[in-house]
């Protein structure tokens, strides 16, 4: 096993030229993740100039990501290569692999964090908090860890790109240190990734199937019965819903993304996230052999519930950054969804479906990152000019602002799923996916499944409300403190990654007939089925047959265009009428402020209203004799205090318990050890 | 394609520029009948159009270019979904390019920016109009959806035009399923488009309006522009209700110019008779409180998703 030299392999592959092109492919990208630890390292040289880590180093990383996802992408079609490189335990190298599943992913990784690292370049300001060199160390081994997380062919490997991505994230999550939410924030979000993790380990260990072999390769190999494929999926569900926020196990969610850096909550939303899609699927598609496919149920379940959940309390947000958190979880459960159904319609023989579903996830798993990414970075411009993150102090920023303003709309947009936008064009794929639902050849579920269908609309349609909410109380209407009057425009690198952020959204809603054959590529690697391949232009998408569905989203761009300037053209070439300016109408009353205006709260009152179950809600309404009238409400989540607030007594009395156990007296250990070393041995002769 | 197809998408676009506000107009002459006064013209909406075009818009010192470059794209966004709903001939070259799917997303992308203009101002009627539009949108929105999705289940295709040929040539039986999704339809016909019992088109009484509050804003060629596209915007839901509940008459199938010259009037009868029905429904029932909106919209909700329920059980 051992060698000095590190050895490129390429399997499957006949064709010498093409193997020789992959296996450099896996080096390539391994360099460039080493570039990046190398940048991060560099910032360690002088912690605290923020002009080297902010001029230099960030535009540095950026580069790399790009580099990263052009590789990734030029070699999606390529065998896949390993390595094993000769590090960690003895007789436990690193095994790596590069495949079309990590590639995608890897593209992913390296097309959103592009943006977000242009962005960090001009965001980080020295003041409180961590060094801006150390935090760029952070975001680095971040960043290079969630490559080695795609590139993990074996579980070792895995666990240890994943620690590190955990432990990395939660130091930039309290860069803020000083600040004591954020420091609980920090360690609710430190606890539950390592819930996660045990979920995670203890899956690999029923996946090795008793051959204690924990590459990836030997789990493929290995047959579990239907029982412990079962076990060992729903652990993997456990462990990558904690880390993608999956009701229940959500709650660490909206307190961690909000409490980091912006281009970090960007990272964690807009990427990270999808590194428990990506965990999931290699598990559930790759390597779990013999799934009995009703489990493919319980992500569509619990992806659904989740969702709904998770908009519906964006909704009634009234911090723009966990407004946002909320909607990740929201986003994550369609993708859980639609892996379930993905599960549901490969156990059913229905491959094309199969594959429409994971073409579905991919391309918004993609969407996602572009859209969450965009949308955070904008709150974190909005931050830095207002110190504002409270959408009740905030608004008209349109004006003071007009390069986040616009930029953001495109994200916001996107993400309300609007054509000819990127979201919408995933949210199609899915519904599209869910029409077939009622095809599959199992009594009840054949009934049960077409409803998601009315699920998903809604939540479509929330999720619309939602941005509607955001964006307007944010950047339209009046300012509703004075001191938003001076704010100022974000930077030039700022708009930059916000510009290539929104130029992805842009692109990858025009040309969905571009992507998705790309997409349906890795299913079809992945084994799930083959999408057909009809005869249709670069400009429309026709995923299964022309008859059944088509969209042709540059088509419909150009007429809504061509509809503006048509319009705009004939009104004022006919009309030749001159815009006025005036006061606007303050319904006879005397004049309007920034106190007259519907508030976020106001904003979010018919969801509460529709959705109260699922709000944990206190109200103060003023009496009408109150001298300083005050209303209050609180929004709290249920499963916080259901799951999560009994939790922690639990925990302390348990550790009571054991504090018993140290007497702090080394015989007393002794003992024990003694004690131990005998029950071992009594185990061991009766086995 | 053949030319002709391209004739049916130029007509239909054409039509529907021209019909909507004389369908308008229909509307409220029948209601005004019906409530014993006496009926403005049928012309009436032009006329208020052409007023507004000739008038000089007044736009407020605090409104964003987003307040203006509003009623352009909520009327491109109600063209479009004009130019794809088969409301003469099925074979519509744009057909392809929009499936009904895409075409809930044209009329929520025009929702969406009407809200966002309303927001602009930083008026209260404004920020109260787009809330509730939200609110009725959000509930209606995925009803719409569930009705094309029936449709699409009995058709085994989400493009309109294919769902509307498939209806139209199937033997003439009544289909359960298709009850239940119709009356779900109307629902969201009324909700969406501002009548009665959600909010009522001829009312500035101001704490019960939605749209109109919206609006309340706007003047000149935008606020023009926002009346025609909300003429549009009812013309196309009453052509999107003929394509799946009444598709007989336009012309299927590689139908020449006959058919399509049959086809107009056949839209004209069915307007003039889903006008007088408009027209009733508004007159006999009362406009519901503001927070009785959501319980309306969940019905219209379920029932659409009880037709599809029917339709997986007896298959029909």
């Amino acid at each position: 096993m051992h060698s000095a030299h590190i050895r490129f392999k390429s399997i499957e592959a006949s064709d010498p030229q093409l193997s020789a092109t992959s296996a450099s492919a896996l080096a390539e990208v391994l360099a460039l993740l080493a570039a990046w630890l190398v940048v991060g390292l560099a910032g360690l040289v002088r912690p605290g100039s923020l002009r080297f880590a902010g001029r230099t180093l960030f535009p540095l990383g950026a580069l790399v990501s790009v580099a990263i996802a052009v590789v990734a992408a030029a070699n999606l079609g390529a065998a896949p290569t390993r390595v094993v490189l000769p590090f960690g335990l003895p007789d436990l190298p690193m095994h790596l692999r590069l495949d079309p599943l990590s590639g995608i992913f890897l593209v992913l990784l390296g097309a959103a964090s592009a943006g977000i690292s242009v962005f960090a370049a001009g965001y980080f300001r020295s003041g409180e908090g961590t060094p801006p060199g150390l935090l760029c160390f952070q975001y680095h081994v971040f960043l290079a860890s969630m490559g080695l997380v795609l590139l993990a062919d074996d579980a070792y490997a895995f666990m240890i790109a994943w620690e590190t991505m955990a432990l990395s994230s939660y130091f930039l999550v309290i860069a803020q240190h000083r600040i004591a939410e954020i420091r609980r924030a920090g360690y609710l979000y430190l606890v539950m990734a390592h819930v996660g993790a045990l979920a995670i380990l203890l899956c690999f260990g029923v996946l090795q199937g008793g051959s204690w072999q924990f590459t990836f390769d030997a789990m493929r190999g290995a047959h579990l019965p239907p029982a412990w494929a079962g076990a060992a999926f729903l652990l993997a569900l456990a462990g990558f819903g904690a880390k993608g926020g999956l009701v229940p196990l959500h709650a660490w969610l909206p307190e961690a993304h909000p409490a980091a850096p912006s281009p970090v909550s960007a990272l964690l939303s807009g990427v990270m996230l999808k590194m428990a899609v990506y965990g999931l699927l290699r598990v559930a598609f790759d390597l779990i052999g013999g799934l009995p496919w009703w489990w493919g149920l319980v992500p569509v379940a619990l992806g659904l519930f989740s969702a709904l959940y998770g908009i519906a309390f964006a909704a009634a947000q009234t911090d723009m950054k966990r407004l946002l958190a909320y909607s990740s979880i929201e986003n994550l459960g369609l993708l859980f969804t639609g892996i379930g159904l993905a599960m549901v319609f490969r156990g059913a023989s229905m491959p094309t479906f199969a594959a429409l579903a994971l073409v579905a996830v991919l391309y918004h798993a993609i969407n996602h990152a572009f859209m969450k990414s965009l949308l955070f970075l904008g709150t974190g411009a909005v931050l830095h000019s207002t110190g504002e993150r409270n959408l009740g102090r905030l608004g008209g920023l349109i004006h003071r602002m007009p390069w986040v303003a616009w930029l953001t709309l495109v994200g916001a947009l996107a993400i309300a799923g609007l054509p000819p936008l990127n979201g919408f064009v995933s949210e199609w794929l899915l519904l599209q996916a869910f029409l077939a639902s009622h095809a599959v050849p199992y009594p009840f579920v054949n009934m049960l499944l077409p409803l998601g269908l009315g699920l998903v609309a809604l939540i479509a349609a929330l999720a619309g409300y939602v941005m509607v909410k955001f964006f307007g109380v944010v950047f339209l209407g009046r300012a509703r403190e004075a001191a938003l009057a001076d704010a100022h425009d974000a930077g030039f690198a700022e708009r930059l990654g916000l510009g290539w952020l929104a130029l992805g959204c842009v692109l990858l809603g025009l040309l969905p007939a571009a992507v998705v054959p790309v997409l349906a590529g890795v299913a079809q690697w992945l084994g799930v089925g083959a999408l057909p391949r009809p005869a249709a232009g670069w400009w429309m998408l026709v995923p299964l047959d022309a008859r059944q569905a088509s969209y042709a989203a540059p088509v419909i761009a150009a007429t809504l265009f061509a509809a503006v300037a048509a319009t705009s053209f004939v009104l004022r070439l006919v009309y030749r009428r001159r815009v006025r300016l005036a006061e606007p109408w303050a319904c006879g009353g005397a004049g309007l402020s920034g106190r007259t205006q519907d508030t976020a709260e106001g904003f979010g009152q018919p969801i509460r209203h529709l959705f109260a179950p699922f709000f944990a809600m206190r109200r103060a309404l003023p009496s009408p004799f109150d001298a300083e009238p005050r209303y209050e409400v609180t929004i709290g989540d249920r499963f916080w205090n259901v799951l999560y607030a009994p939790l922690a007594p639990l925990t302390d009395r348990v550790a009571g318990a054991l504090a018993a156990l140290q007497r702090g007296r080394i015989a007393t250990f002794l003992l024990y050890a003694l004690v131990t070393l005998c029950l071992l041995l009594a185990l061991v002769l009766v086995l | 394609m053949r030319p002709i197809d391209w004739f049916t998408q130029a007509l239909a676009v054409a039509v529907a520029l021209a019909a909507a506000p004389l369908f308008l107009g229909w509307v409220n002459q029948c209601r005004a009948w019906l409530q014993n006064r006496r009926a403005a013209s049928l012309w009436q909406p032009y006329l208020g159009l052409r007023k507004l075009l000739h008038k000089d818009p007044v736009i407020a010192r605090e409104a964003s270019p987003l307040f203006r470059a509003a009623p352009y794209v909520v009327f491109a966004a109600m063209l479009a979904a004009a130019a794809v709903i088969p409301s003469m001939g099925t074979r519509l070259p744009m057909g392809a390019a929009a499936d009904a799917i895409v075409l809930v997303g044209l009329f929520a992308t025009a929702r969406v920016f009407l809200a966002l203009a309303a927001m602009d101002v930083g008026t209260p009627f404004g920020t109260l109009g787009a809330r509730r539009e939200m609110m009725v949108g959000f509930l209606a929105e995925p009803a719409l959806l569930m009705v094309v999705f029936v449709a699409s289940l009995i058709s085994a295709t989400t493009a309109l035009p294919v769902i509307s040929e498939h209806l139209a040539l199937r033997p003439l039986e009544l289909s359960p399923s298709l009850a239940f999704t119709g009356v779900a339809f109307t629902m969201v016909l009324l909700a969406e488009n501002a009548r009665i019992p959600i909010d009522n088109p001829a009312t500035h009484l101001e704490l019960t309006m939605i749209h109109e509050a919206m609006v309340l804003e706007y003047s000149g060629r935008h606020l023009a522009l926002m009346e025609f596209a909300a003429s549009l915007k009812l013309l196309n839901y009453a052509c999107i209700g003929f394509a799946l509940f009444l598709p007989w008459g336009s012309a299927t199938g590689r139908s020449g110019p006959l058919a399509l010259a049959l086809a107009l009037p056949a839209l004209g009868a069915k307007l003039a008779l889903a006008g007088a029905a408009l027209a009733t429904i508004e007159t006999v029932s009362a406009k519901l409180r503001v927070f009785r909106a959501p319980e309306f919209l969940a019905t219209a909700f379920l029932l659409a998703v009880l037709g599809m329920l029917v339709h997986l059980l007896l298959g029909d």
